[in-house]
């Protein structure tokens, strides 16, 4: 279990560099794609199976087709592709790259500072439906009126 | 039909905290970096995904729920937010004819 | 009704406050008849308790009218205290004054700023009352004070001309560096003798101090040095030739019959403190001889009517400093009263000729106005009679006492007796070159003269006064010491009086015959280096700008950004320069403001980690 806990968190870290390196769109969204499944297969790992599916029916399956698919709308073509690589110099990388280090630095010592194991127990879809029918089912209709907006939104602003 | 309760293998929970802390911050590089808009919207989904990464971890952790109905109700959010914003990005697009970020900041020093 | 003394330096102030108070609304025969009538009531005032005075046959009296300042040792109350100096003072004051305010009802009629005019003569008769009255020295230096400000105020009286400012300015900074003399000199006679008041620290001062020791030499020396300043002596006396910058009538009361003769009365008043100190008082004596002379040059050379009158009050002060110097105390006072007349006399004629003459105040442009002005003509005659000390006249009595004085007291020799002869001859010369330049010669301009009550009335009566003040004998007996009868031999006498009258017959030969051509002897060479010399107060201004004006003026610019400037302009630097830095923190681009966003959370979470 742990070598396919290890193996995908080094094909996600992988997928997630090569994700903002790209300089063409529609890769580096296809390499999100994989980044995703690989978290998937790790959340199964982790004993979340619903979280797991969850991942990649909503996350990969909608959300990453909705890019995909206003990508197509934008038809941002090789113009793009060429100004991206314009702007994507080395040194650009830099500034970010003297900040992102110390947060990772700092992160992991304060990680590092409890030493945790983590449990055995799978939690299956059965829990969570208890969970989301009984103390979070206000969160539920919070989130479903949070999709309502999204979609009226989504609609109005999606109108010639 | 009960689920066999399978006991998995001992993965401390520093790792797991480990990776999602790696994600935010390549997801926070990628913000800061791009220049396209639509680059940047995904490195923003990189950000909400390894903050549930996080959650799923913790809630594992634990053994509880809690954590997993976090990580639903940021996948709805995320959800919602992308459908609004890609709608957005349409109607930006179409009047200015770019998605430089640099250009299209309107506000004033 | 020797208490109704109070209400002598009291109603002129009334007078002051009624026209300040009503903001020069008055209209201008109100405003005349506060302005000249509170100073009248004032001298009826005067006239009752001085002669309530004189009949109870008193040396001295005091009124207190409220305790001032009581502080430890330090008793300084709001007393006035008459006697016989003081006496004269005070009808000098109130007398000559009212004559004079008359006349300026006359002179300044039309004048938009009247009744702001009589304000400050009011108050200026009140402060110079309170300083002749004053029982002790810190009441006599508030009315010190109090006239140099209306000095200030009236020679700068037409401000919108900045001239008449700036002459102002001279006289009050110059009288101020004399008073900053004078109140050192207090305090150290209050150190020494632990009170102020006048009497009281005489008698102490008498008990205590040797002759000539540091601390008397030291007070008289600073008291000199007030005096020198309020009455235009060596070294401080460039600021009165300017003060004629303010209308005539504040030439004659100010700086001709009272607030000038300040200096004098203030030596006279503390005799006592100057017998202690022979060297200083010598010195008072050499300050008034080289005054003389060097006034009476200037004059000699100068074209405007008023500025000849003022060097020549510059001189005649001279003489009254040369009678304290060899102490004939009062033959000062004496001279002080009757220069008082004479010199309001000649200067009030001269703003008639002045008036007559449409503004115009060159002598060289006058000439041969004998009969066009018959009565200032006639005034003036009598003025300047009185001025040279001619037989007969209020100015031959005094200065001849003077004279007398200096040729009985010749301790440093007779150097100062010859000084005050040379001077006598210099007063017929300068005064003659006035009224020959004027009334005769040839005519160029026509001038018609102003006739009016109140212009002509008031002169008549100091003209009056000019040639019979020499009989009045002055009650000066219990102030000063004894001082033997002076009994020149009739040589003696004959050369005072007849030697001076050479000068005038030199004017005569001069200025009317036209004997000796003046435009050539003041136009070329030697002749117009020291014309030019003696003109300019034999280089008094020029020396002051380069030693004092010019050093000064140097350092305040050194100065200008000073320390404790730049630390108010370095804070102002500071928040301006970290306002500037701020503002580059406010781009308007998004991706700066992420970033921003970013490395904030990278310091919170070191932060947090840390902590």
């Amino acid at each position: 279990m742990s070598i396919l806990f290890y193996g995908s968190a080094i094909i996600a870290v992988l997928a997630t560099l090569l994700v903002i390196t790209r300089t063409n769109i529609v890769h580096a969204l296809l390499y999100f794609i994989v980044s995703l499944l690989a978290i998937a297969v790790i959340f199964y790992t982790l004993g979340a199976p619903f979280a797991a599916a969850l991942e990649i029916i909503v996350y990969a399956g909608a959300i990453m087709v909705m890019f995909l698919f206003v990508v197509m709308m934008l038809n941002l073509g090789q113009v793009t592709q060429d100004q991206e690589k314009a702007w994507l110099t080395p040194s650009v990388w830099i500034g970010p790259s003297i900040m992102a280090v110390p947060l990772l630095g700092a992160v992991i010592y304060a990680i590092n500072l409890n030493q945790e194991q983590m449990a055995h127990t799978v939690v299956g879809g059965k829990e969570i439906g208890v969970a989301l029918f009984g103390p979070y089912v206000l969160a539920v209709e919070l989130a479903s009126m949070l999709l309502l907006a999204g979609l009226v939104g989504a609609y109005h602003l999606a109108r010639k | 039909m009960e689920m066999p309760t399978v006991t998995m293998q001992v993965i401390p929970m520093e790792h797991g905290l480990l990776l999602a802390a790696i994600l935010f911050i390549m997801g926070m590089v990628g913000v800061l970096t791009r220049r396209n808009l639509v680059f940047i919207l995904m490195s923003l989904e990189i950000m909400l995904n390894a903050t549930g990464l996080a959650f799923i971890v913790a809630s594992s952790h634990w053994g509880q729920v809690d954590g997993q109905i976090m990580f639903l109700m940021i996948l709805s959010l995320a959800a919602a937010e992308v459908a609004v914003a890609l709608g957005l990005v349409l109607q930006l697009f179409q009047k200015r004819k770019t998605l430089d970020i640099n250009v299209l900041g309107e506000m004033k020093g | 009704m020797l208490d109704l003394l109070w209400l002598v330096p009291v109603i002129p102030f009334i007078g002051f406050l009624i026209l300040t108070l009503t903001f020069g609304k008055l209209p201008q025969l109100a405003a005349g008849i506060v302005g000249a009538g509170s100073i009248g009531l004032s001298f009826v005032f005067a006239f009752l308790a001085g002669s309530s005075f004189l009949g109870a046959e008193i040396s001295s009296y005091s009124q207190t009218l409220w305790t001032w300042m009581s502080v430890g040792d330090l008793e300084v109350g709001f007393t006035l205290y008459l006697d016989g100096v003081s006496l004269v003072m005070m009808y000098v004051i109130t007398g000559i004054g009212f004559l004079i305010h008359v006349y300026a009802t006359g002179y300044m009629s039309g004048d938009p700023s009247f009744a702001r005019f009589f304000s400050y003569m009011n108050l200026f008769v009140s402060a110079m009352l309170i300083l002749v009255l004053a029982d002790n020295l810190a009441l006599l230096f508030m009315g010190w004070e109090g006239v140099g400000l209306c000095s200030y105020l009236l020679i700068g009286f037409w401000y919108k001309d900045p001239n008449n400012g700036y002459c102002a300015r001279k006289a009050f900074v110059m009288t101020r560096v004399g008073d900053a003399f004078m109140a050192i000199g207090l305090f150290t006679l209050f150190v020494s003798t632990g009170t102020l008041n006048i009497q009281e620290a005489m008698l102490e001062a008498e008990a205590q101090w040797v002759v000539g020791s540091g601390v008397a030499t030291a007070v008289t020396l600073l008291l000199l040095g007030g005096a020198v300043g309020k009455s235009a002596q060596l070294p401080l006396q460039t600021w009165l030739p300017d003060a004629m910058a303010g209308p005539t009538p504040i030439s004659a009361l100010i700086h001709a019959a009272t607030m000038v003769t300040a200096g004098v009365y203030l030596i006279a008043r503390t005799h006592v403190l100057y017998l202690l100190a022979p060297e200083v008082q010598y010195l008072v004596g050499v300050i008034g001889a080289i005054t003389l002379l060097m006034a009476g040059f200037t004059a000699l050379t100068q074209s405007d009517i008023k500025k000849v009158l003022a060097f020549s009050t510059v001189s005649q002060i001279g003489y009254m400093f040369l009678a304290l110097g060899v102490g004939a105390w009062s033959s000062a006072i004496f001279h002080l009263m009757t220069h008082a007349f004479f010199k309001a006399l000649l200067f009030l004629t001269a703003g008639s000729i002045i008036l007559a003459m449409h503004h115009e105040q060159d002598i060289f442009k006058m000439g041969g106005l004998r009969k066009d002005l018959r009565w200032s003509h006639a005034l003036f005659l009598i003025g300047t009679l009185g001025l040279v000390a001619f037989p007969g006249f209020s100015g031959f009595f005094s200065k001849e006492e003077i004279l007398a004085s200096a040729m009985e007291n010749h301790d440093g020799g007779y150097i100062l007796y010859l000084a005050g002869l040379l001077g006598a001859v210099m007063t017929y010369l300068y005064s003659f070159r006035l009224y020959f330049l004027v009334f005769y010669g040839k005519k160029t301009h026509d001038g018609h003269e102003v006739m009016g009550l109140h212009l002509q009335g008031p002169l008549v009566l100091l003209a009056i006064g000019a040639v019979f003040a020499g009989f009045i004998h002055i009650p000066v007996e219990g102030v000063f010491p004894e001082m033997e009868e002076h009994h020149p031999s009739v040589m003696a006498q004959a050369a005072m009086i007849l030697l001076p009258m050479l000068g005038g017959l030199l004017a005569w030969w001069v200025f009317v015959k036209g004997k000796v051509d003046t435009e050539k002897l003041a136009g070329q060479g030697f002749g117009a280096k020291l014309h030019r010399f003696w003109f300019t107060q034999w280089g008094m201004d020029w020396l002051y700008d380069k030693i004092i004006v010019t050093p000064y003026t140097w350092l305040a610019e050194v100065n200008k950004n000073d320390f404790i400037d730049s630390i108010y302009n370095g804070s102002a630097r500071a928040v301006r320069f970290c306002h500037e830095v701020m503002s580059e923190t406010q781009t308007g681009q998004l991706r700066w403001y992420a970033i921003s966003i970013a490395y904030g959370l990278l310091l919170l979470v070191v932060l947090g980690v840390l902590l």
